[in-house]
């Protein structure tokens, strides 16, 4: 049913932090990986090893660069996925039923064998969160892994999403935001986690954690530099003896 | 927004077809059967093509039919559902007068209402869209309406009437232009509120995601409607507005120059129908640094 339930058992997303991604990609190529493999149909290219290749992706790492008018610029990896927002738009305009938002977990599926692939629900999420499948014709978007979340076939370290698990940063974090006794609720209390696009009204599960502010970002005076010139003090020999002979002249 | 030749052809052509339905179900031609039969073949062909139209970019139109399940919260199925109502009830009111000589006005005015109900509807699917200010406004199904009862009208042969609506129609189109180059800006959403980096400073691409193109950028950016935006714009307001109004005011209608007016009315809905789509904006492109 695409009408959203009036509340959740528990809000189940991921907390990123801004200050921490290196810009690796490595959660793009995970997310990938599991889910071609993992629930619904595999996560198609075309043309992937051609001149023009292009193919559907549940998770990808922008690069910004913010500037303050006389500071020096601030770069800022940007993971997005699927924010799965409280007021999801993309449920609610779905005719048929496939998307929906689970009450016990409060994560947004699409039900592939119900979806027509009309597109309404890409053009209805603000953050480009959907891509239609370009061989199946469905609607992909994150799962949160839920394959693996309560997969109890898989070791209990890795029931957590694909691109959690994978970060060599350290910088997803995967929890219930309901529970204020979770690390993650503490995590982003602590950091002033942030909502994307407030203005849509989406109300987000998954919350940003903003860059920390630069310690210091007054010029440096560079106190290596002299020691570093080039230094002829030492120079003996024939070599050495040409070193004094020319400077005198 | 990329402007889908079949979402253009179906807002067009079912919107022209409900639009004449309308004015069937309110006021059935006066000559009898065949005339109906001729209007009404007319009314049905359009909404019934626009609707198949609007299957034809569906990834999987086999699963159609569970589109109807979702009336309580989608506009999409809202729109299903009082489309295949109003042929219904539209085919049944027609079908007695054609074939019976029987007019029964309630059932009429039932059809009229479902027709309009309908063009909103459909225009409600664009107009609930946050994600594209344009078209997110109280305007959207005001024009829709407007088209639909216009187009109707002059379909169904009410000339005069048909000019006031085109008249009210003009108005309008230029009345949404106007705001909906504003809207963006006035939406509060930008590459600041998108990435939450605002209190940083003023953000800008420095890396995209990908070298290629992918869904959302085929889907939801779209340059070309925007770059002949006014000259567009300039040929549908006369094509749809300005020859049919000049054409009608100055000359007495008859058959032949009823056709021109038609004509030169429906190019000009298809062409600001496109522009529609074509110069409608995404907000997902902020983080693409395209629009």
């Amino acid at each position: 049913m695409t009408t959203l339930p009036d509340k959740t058992e528990k809000s189940l997303g991921l907390a990123i932090d801004l200050d921490t991604c290196v810009g690796c990609h490595a959660c793009v190529v995970s997310c990938k990986e599991w889910n071609t493999g993992a629930y619904g149909a595999p996560l198609a290219d075309t043309d992937p090893y051609g001149a023009d290749p292009s193919g559907a992706f549940l998770n990808r790492v922008h690069t910004f660069e913010v500037k303050q008018p006389d500071q020096p610029a601030q770069v800022t990896h940007f993971p997005k996925s699927c924010l799965h927002c409280k007021d999801a738009p993309c449920v609610t305009v779905c005719p048929t039923g496939a998307s929906y938002k689970r009450v016990e977990d409060g994560i947004v599926l699409v039900n592939e064998s119900d979806c027509i692939g009309c597109g309404l629900c890409a053009w209805a999420c603000p953050y480009g969160a959907r891509e239609m499948d370009p061989v199946e014709k469905v609607m992909k978007k994150c799962t949160l892994c839920v394959d693996r979340i309560y997969n109890d076939n898989i070791p209990e370290e890795d029931r957590v999403p694909s691109c959690v698990r994978t970060c060599p940063a350290g910088a997803r974090h995967f929890g219930d935001f309901d529970d204020p006794t979770s690390d993650i609720f503490k995590l982003v209390e602590k950091r002033g986690g942030i909502d994307l696009m407030p203005e849509q009204g989406t109300r987000p599960v998954n919350k940003y954690l903003p860059p920390r502010p630069k310690a210091d970002t007054t010029p440096q005076v560079d106190v290596l530099g002299p020691l570093l010139d080039v230094s002829t003090q030492d120079a003996g020999g024939f070599f050495g003896w040409l070193d004094r002979a020319l400077d005198k002249i | 927004m990329h402007p889908a030749p079949s979402i253009i052809l179906f807002t067009a052509l079912s919107g022209l077809g409900f639009g004449l339905m309308i004015f069937l179900g309110i006021d059935p031609p006066s000559k009898g059967g065949w005339v109906m039969a001729v209007f009404s073949a007319m009314a049905l062909t359009l909404a019934c093509v626009g609707l198949l139209a609007s299957t034809l970019h569906l990834g999987h139109p086999e699963r159609a039919i569970k589109a109807f399940s979702q009336w309580r919260s989608s506009w999409l199925s809202r729109e299903g559902v009082v489309a295949v109502a109003t042929l219904g009830v539209f085919g049944a009111y027609a079908g007695l007068i054609v074939v019976f000589g029987v007019t029964v006005p309630i059932l009429g005015g039932l059809a009229a209402a479902f027709a309009l109900v309908t063009v909103l509807c459909t225009a409600m699917i664009y107009a609930q869209l946050k994600t594209v200010p344009r078209w997110n406004q109280p305007l959207t199904p005001v024009l829709f309406v407007l088209f639909a009862l216009a187009g109707g009208a002059l379909l169904a042969g009410k000339v005069s009437l048909s000019l006031w609506l085109t008249a009210f129609l003009a108005a309008a189109q230029v009345l949404a232009w106007v705001q909906g180059d504003r809207a963006f800006a006035a939406s509060g959403t930008t590459l600041e509120t998108a990435t939450g980096l605002g209190a940083l400073g003023k953000a800008r691409l420095l890396e995209a995601p990908h070298t290629g193109k992918n869904y959302l950028l085929k889907e939801m950016v779209f340059v070309i409607g925007r770059k002949h935006s006014t000259k567009l714009r300039v040929i549908a307001l006369v094509l749809l507005a300005i020859l049919p109004l000049a054409l009608g005011l100055v000359f007495e209608v008859k058959h032949m120059l009823a056709a021109v007016i038609v004509l030169s009315h429906i190019a000009g809905l298809l062409v600001a129908r496109w522009l529609f789509f074509a110069e409608a904006e995404h907000v997902v492109g902020l983080y693409y640094g395209k629009r």
